[in-house]
This record gives structure tokens, C-alpha cells and sequence, in this order.
């Protein structure tokens, strides 16, 4: 699914290497926290899995791309099997919920027949089929990740990249936020999320992937936050 | 896409002004270049070659026995209707002194140079008409050197001076209209650099969910090639006008014998002038995409 080999990312101008020697191999319907201080390479990681960015050296392949040899016409067909949520939730301030995820399916060219169903299908999957008409700021920051998410897998997307996904809420929102993703997870989604929140990765009982100064330092399945702030 | 133009109206609105003005410019250098075209083959048909005969007032040097006698007339005239000549000449015809005085004294009438001029001062002349005006090479041979010939000269030399100096014009206008086109491209790259800032959310957010490239682009493209060609149509309207008020309604008046350029001419250019601007603003939205909208 995700499989990651000798990858290393020199940025101009940086002092060390983002990423260094990077190998892993992640699969279908794995769930996996990314963990490490700010700066450790984890949101590098993601840009790299997302194509968003280009390794100095290595080979990436994520759902049988290649990514180093991929022509850029065919990276917007390669990214709608991923979905992708920030920490910033990145919401259309001036669109309602529901045209947020029918936004996403009219820019790949979706049918209004598909758009009309798909959307309140995925509101209902998220809990907000009653905040459809709402806009971003008449919802909370817990309500707008959760729009986000429905707009991430409203595509049905084979790897759903979560960076930091509840690093603007609060605990209680937090937890909800996880059941959601464990939600996705379980039917079959493959889950990639960056995080800090060691309440969240101990609960978790995932695999842990810890990335320090680019390079991983751990990956143990069942594991806990570790070690690192 | 609407709602892009509407943003940048005021950027928009420049790119319409630049361009508008930048092919009016580029019309005007065309039609001058049509005028050239069809004056020259209406004059080049007129004109003659001057066979002038040596005055008292020649030049030593080319006329060292002063003014031409009655027998170089002769010997000019029998040349003229040689078979070698004759197969090259339509007509020509003999100008004495008095004549040339009487025509002189039309073309100068309101000179200062009239009053001093005197009929022995002006050149008796064969005035000769070719059958191809660009044949005159052969006249001018024949008789250049001939004792009693002050200088054979072809008209078209004139005309050529005439020409060069409207050829420059039109250079001039060329070459203000590439300067102006030029910041025509480089003003709508910085409306789309613009739009793009302003949009970024959106963009990035279509990036994300894969929207395709052309999906993403094609409005910055819409928005640059509409701006372009609705200044290549109003470029159109006003170069119909300068042929309509000024050419028409003012210089085929002022000068009845002369053809100029006329409203199918300016039709005919319209449609290169908004390909032309349609064209140049795509190619600067898509220069200007690949910079600042890089997937």
C-alpha cells in the first residue's frame, strides 16, 4: 500500500537533512501514528506520501505509483485515492458544510446526481447531517474537523493522511474525532496520522512509527507515545 | 470565473486599456503598411525618367559645352525610338524651357523661389514613360555619360524617400506597440499572480481532493484570454473609426486622386487583432500559471 525505501530529503539551505534513509512499509487497513518533536520530519513524511513534495534520494510508492517517476498530469488522479486533513481543518469560509465536501467532488468533475447523494451520505457517516447548511464559523472546531474528514473520505480514498487532525480541539472532542477515524479504519480505510497527543497514541495501542531528527527510531505495533515530548 | 474578474476588476481593466491601446497601435502600423503597398503600385505605374538637358547653368564638369544643342535633342529622340529603346517605352514627350518655366511656376506658386526662378535656369527634359517602371535601369544606361545630358533620373528614386519615411512611421508604431504589448504580458501575470494569492485556499484545497491541472488553470487562462479580447475588439473598433473619420472622412477629400486604405481593410484586420490578443494573453496566463500555480 504505502512502501518506502531509502528515502532522504535535503531541503536548500537547511542545515541536516529532513529525512534520512527513511524505509517502511505500511499496508492495507493499518492504522499508524506518526510520532516526534516538532521538526523530527513527520509532516516531511506525509508531503512525501501525498506527493506534495519529492524525495533527494530513495523511491516512494503508495497504491502502486511510483512517485519519483509519476508524470505530474497524472498526480491529481493519484491524490484523489488519498485524503488528507490538517490540523487547520482548511475549510472554504464561505461555503455551508455540505458545499465544503460537494466542493471536492465538483472539482474532479463528480455528476450532480452523484454529489447530491454522496454528500449527505458521508454528513450522516460524521454526525452532522443536521449542521449541512451551517457555515464553518457557525460550527465548532470539533463540527469543522469533522466536516473536513467527510470531505477526505467523501471519495472514498484507499489512504486517508491525517496531520495533527486534533491539534486544535480539546480532549473530550478529541476522543470523538478517534472514533471517528477508527470508524473509517475499520472499513478498510489505511490510516497515516502525524500527532502529539500522547493521551491519544496510549489509547491507541497502534503501531507507532517515532521519527527524531529524520530518522525513524522506533516501530513497534501496540505501542505507546514513548518517550519524546 | 466570474468571481475572478470581479476581484481584480481594476487589474482586468488595465489589461483591456494595455492591450487596446498596444494593438490599435499594431492596426494602425498594418493599414499604414496597406496604404504603402497600394500607393506604391499607383505611383510606381505614373512615374517617369527624367532625361534633363544641360542648361548655361549646369555644372561644368557634367555639361563642359553649356546648354544642350538643337542636335543632342535629335540624337535623344532617335535613341527613344531605336529598336533597341522602343520595345521598353509607352510614350514620351519633349519639355522646352517655356514649359518647364509654366510648370514650374504651378508647383511653386506660393514659394519665394518662383519669383527669382528663370525659364533658361530649368532643364529642357525628355519625360519618358515605361512600359514596366522597373525596367527605367536601361534608360538611365543609355543616356547617363551622353554628352548634353545633365542627368537621367527615375522618379521612383522620390518616391522611394517618400515611402521610407512612412516605412519608418510605421516601424516607429510597431515597435511603441511591442514595447506596450510587452506590459500587456507582464501586467497579466501579475493579475493572475494576483488572483492566485487570492485564491490560494481554494487552490490548495483542489489540489488536495485531485482536481486536474487544466481544472485548476483554465480560469486564470479564461480570465487573462477575455481581458485580451475585449481589448483586441475595442483596438478593432478604433482603427474602423481612424479609417472611417479620419482616412475617409478627411484625407480622400483633402487628396481625391490618391486610393486609400478603406473599412474592408480594417474588417480584415480585426480578426488577426483579436488573435493576436487572445493569443498573447493565453500564452502569458500560461507562462504566468506554471510560475505561480505549480501543482
Amino acid at each position: 500500500m504505502i512502501s518506502i525505501s531509502q528515502v532522504s530529503k535535503q531541503y536548500k539551505g537547511a542545515p541536516r537533512a529532513a529525512l534520512e534513509e527513511i524505509s517502511l512499509e505500511i499496508d492495507k487497513g493499518e492504522f499508524v501514528f506518526l510520532v516526534g518533536a516538532s521538526g523530527s520530519g513527520k509532516s516531511s513524511l506525509m508531503r512525501m506520501i501525498l506527493r506534495e513534495d519529492i524525495p533527494t534520494s530513495g523511491s516512494i510508492h503508495v497504491l502502486g505509483e511510483n512517485l519519483i517517476g509519476i508524470p505530474n498530469r497524472r498526480v491529481p488522479h493519484f491524490r484523489r485515492k488519498v485524503g488528507v486533513v490538517f490540523q487547520d481543518f482548511r475549510l472554504l469560509p464561505n461555503k455551508t458544510a455540505a458545499q465544503n465536501v460537494a466542493f471536492s467532488l465538483e472539482v474532479i468533475g463528480k455528476s450532480r446526481g452523484f454529489i447530491s447523494e454522496a454528500v449527505p451520505d458521508v454528513l450522516r457517516l460524521v454526525g452532522l447531517e443536521d449542521k449541512a447548511n451551517s457555515l464553518p464559523s457557525e460550527l465548532s472546531g470539533g463540527e469543522q474537523q469533522r466536516i473536513a474528514l467527510a470531505r477526505a473520505i467523501v471519495n472514498k480514498p484507499a489512504i486517508l493522511l491525517a496531520d495533527e487532525p486534533t491539534g486544535n480541539l480539546d480532549p473530550t472532542t478529541s476522543i470523538d474525532i478517534m472514533a471517528l477515524l477508527d470508524r473509517i479504519n475499520l472499513s478498510g480505510t489505511t490510516i497515516v496520522m502525524a500527532t502529539h497527543d500522547r493521551g491519544i497514541v496510549d489509547r491507541g495501542q497502534k503501531r507507532v512509527i517515532e521519527l527524531s531528527q529524520g530518522k525513524i527510531i522506533r516501530d513497534a505495533r501496540g505501542a505507546s507515545y514513548g518517550e519524546t515530548q | 470565473m466570474g468571481i475572478a474578474i470581479k476581484r481584480n476588476l481594476s487589474m482586468v481593466i488595465s489589461v483591456i486599456l494595455v492591450t487596446f491601446i498596444s494593438l490599435t497601435f499594431v492596426g494602425t502600423a498594418g493599414l499604414l503598411q496597406q496604404q504603402i503597398g497600394s500607393m506604391k503600385t499607383y505611383w510606381y505605374d505614373k512615374a517617369q525618367v527624367a532625361i534633363y538637358l544641360c542648361t548655361e547653368t549646369s555644372p561644368a564638369e557634367v555639361c563642359p559645352q553649356g546648354e544642350a544643342s538643337k542636335d543632342i535633342q535629335k540624337t535623344v529622340t532617335k535613341r527613344l525610338k531605336s529598336k533597341t529603346l522602343k520595345p521598353y517605352i509607352d510614350t514620351f514627350y519633349f519639355e522646352n524651357h517655356k514649359q518647364a518655366y509654366k510648370t514650374f511656376q504651378k508647383e511653386f506658386k506660393d514659394n519665394s523661389v518662383a519669383k527669382y526662378v528663370t525659364p533658361e535656369q530649368l532643364n529642357e527634359t525628355f519625360w519618358v514613360n515605361l512600359k514596366d517602371p522597373n525596367q527605367a535601369p536601361i534608360i538611365i544606361e543609355s543616356f547617363n555619360g551622353l554628352s548634353g545630358v545633365e542627368e537621367v533620373k527615375d522618379q521612383r528614386t522620390y518616391l522611394d524617400q517618400i515611402f521610407s519615411i512612412l516605412n519608418i512611421a510605421s516601424l516607429a508604431a510597431l515597435s511603441i506597440a511591442a514595447l506596450m504589448l510587452f506590459s500587456a504580458v507582464l501586467l497579466i501575470s501579475t493579475t493572475i499572480r494576483l488572483s492566485a494569492v487570492m485564491r490560494r485556499r481554494e487552490i490548495g484545497i483542489m489540489r488536495l481532493v485531485g482536481a486536474s491541472n487544466f481544472y485548476i488553470q483554465l480560469p486564470f487562462i479564461l480570465e487573462g484570454v477575455v481581458a485580451g479580447v475585449i481589448g483586441s475588439l475595442l483596438a478593432g473598433g478604433a482603427i474602423i473609426g481612424i479609417v472611417q473619420v479620419f482616412v475617409q472622412g478627411f484625407l480622400a477629400k483633402q487628396l481625391p486622386f490618391t486610393s486609400f486604405v478603406g473599412i474592408p481593410d480594417a474588417l480584415a484586420l480585426l480578426p488577426l487583432l483579436v488573435l493576436a490578443g487572445g493569443g498573447l494573453a493565453a500564452i502569458a496566463a500560461a507562462t504566468a500559471i506554471r510560475r505561480y500555480l505549480r501543482v
